[in-house]
């Protein structure tokens, strides 16, 4: 098996996590769904970090964003497949 | 791999169990410090305990100073203690702690003596009380004798996704075989409450835990925050990390405890167990070395740290093995990693491998084998203070 562009936990997850050390945009990246270990493939729209989330799913503007299979904040701008997010699309509904 | 049945450990008086043999000069308080500095200085082998505290405390605070130095001093890593304080009244409150366990532990005070005097009269105790540790022999004991820590630091996505889940695996292989373990970090749980809850061993035990969490943000968050924990919780290390939420931190952060182990108890910020071994949540702090000192003062032997961006903790008592998924920071920061599991997010190595190399690691540290931080001096003792002195 080939080591994967990005790594994901749950297969209902709208994220994945980058794990190679750079990710330009248009790059086209292989992932693994760790919970299924299925292989899916997506194109970057933008430069991603290692560590950081890429999306799987398009994304609305106050929807719910899940890792892990859970709530891990709501979306504060419309997301594309494939599109960096982080805290400049992203937030807490904790603090 | 089979699991270990057994480690070399030092047997205490009192049947606990500890991996290191270490003689220790505890200041009661910050006055005492500059003197048992001076102390372990004459007296290879020793070290001294500086910490910020000890005066004019009170309420739970204080009692949280107390059980801090007396479960420090308590720790069965640690074969002796001299205690040093500014009176002789609270020296002697630490002392009879201490001496309950049957270690050898004496107390001196400044008032009325003076450094120089207190200095060589503490000197001499402390020769004396180290060359006998030096004699005391590593045994054979069984696994469940073994108590270890966990508590994750500097975090990054992959550490939900690769050194978390490792702990994990460990605890999952280990808890049935009869070992005592701990996680914390009230704070870092926000947002995974309610699954946390669920991972109590009774619902009754799930709801005190529940009851801790809620206690904490009512009284500490909500009174203090000023707009929002964004720029703490998560760190900046987090956030340049990837990490971007508190719930995003703590689902990750709570792959530590595995999938199958319940925790049995809530402890008090540095209580010692008592109901016998499994898992415990502790409430403290999520900063590092806050945390690791008051799990310490629990009595947990062994420490396991998995860190993404590169903590370089490390604790004067309970030795720190730090791990790692990021491949960056293993390879920039290699002298801080005592194990590189980067392996898992590149498919090269699965849950059940990189929990057998955690238990192998962790096996030779508690043999004798000194971590990245005990070779690299870290010795981060940081006492946790609940509100301001009267």
């Amino acid at each position: 098996m080939s080591a994967p562009h990005f790594v994901v936990h749950d297969k209902a997850d709208s994220v994945g996590v980058i794990v190679v050390e750079t990710v330009e945009a248009n790059t086209e990246m292989s992932g693994w769904i760790m919970e299924t270990d299925e292989t899916i493939t997506v194109t970057a729209l933008d430069p991603i970090p290692i560590g950081h989330k890429v999306a799987l799913s398009r994304i609305g503007n106050g929807d719910t964003i899940l890792k892990y299979g859970h709530d891990i904040g709501k979306a504060v701008a419309d997301i594309a497949v494939g599109n960096h997010v982080h805290t400049h699309n992203l937030k807490t509904k904790k603090w | 791999m089979a699991v270990p049945k057994s480690f070399n450990g030092f047997r205490r008086e009192n049947g606990r169990v500890g991996i290191r043999n270490l003689v220790v000069i505890l200041p009661l308080d910050d006055l005492s410090n500059a003197a048992c500095e001076k102390v372990a200085n004459n007296v290879k082998g020793t070290i001294a305990l500086p910490h910020h505290y000890g005066r004019l405390q009170f309420g739970a605070d204080l009692d949280l100073h107390f059980r801090t130095l007396i479960g420090t001093g308590r720790n069965p890593n640690v074969a002796a203690v001299i205690v040093i304080g500014i009176e002789p009244g609270w020296t002697g409150r630490i002392v009879d702690g201490i001496a309950s366990t049957g270690k050898p532990v004496d107390g001196f005070a400044l008032e009325r003596n003076g450094e120089h005097k207190i200095v060589m009269e503490a000197s001499r105790k402390a020769q004396e009380l180290v060359q006998n540790a030096s004699e005391q022999q590593r045994e054979e004991c069984p696994i469940k004798d073994l108590w270890v820590s966990v508590k994750c630091g500097e975090s990054d996505t992959t550490s939900g996704l690769g050194s978390n889940p490792t702990v994990g695996n460990f605890i999952d292989k280990l808890d049935p075989l009869g070992i005592t373990s701990c996680f914390g970090e009230t704070s870092e749980i926000t947002g995974a409450e309610e699954n946390c809850k669920l991972r109590g061993a009774t619902p009754e035990i799930g709801q005190k835990f529940h009851d801790t969490w809620q206690a904490y943000m009512d009284d500490v968050i909500e009174p203090h925050k000023t707009s929002d924990l964004s720029d703490s919780q998560p760190t900046k290390g987090n956030i340049e990390g990837g990490l971007t939420t508190i719930e995003e931190k703590a689902f990750g952060n709570l792959e530590k405890i595995g999938k199958k182990t319940s925790y049995i108890d809530v402890l008090e910020p540095g209580e010692e167990p008592a109901r016998g071994a499994g898992l415990y949540f502790m409430d403290t702090s999520s900063a590092a070395a806050e945390c690791v000192t008051l799990q310490a003062a629990a009595g947990f032997v062994v420490h396991l740290f998995p860190t993404g961006q590169g903590n370089v903790i490390g604790n004067p008592i309970e030795p720190v093995i730090k791990l790692t998924a990021n491949p960056r920071t293993a390879r920039e920061m290699g002298e801080h990693v005592d194990l590189d599991v980067s392996g898992i997010l590149r498919r090269e190595m699965n849950f059940d491998e990189a929990g057998d190399r955690l238990i192998d690691i962790t096996m030779r540290t508690c043999n004798g084998r000194m971590t990245t931080a005990e070779a690299l001096g870290h010795r981060e003792f940081v006492m946790t203070k609940l509100y301001r002195s009267a």
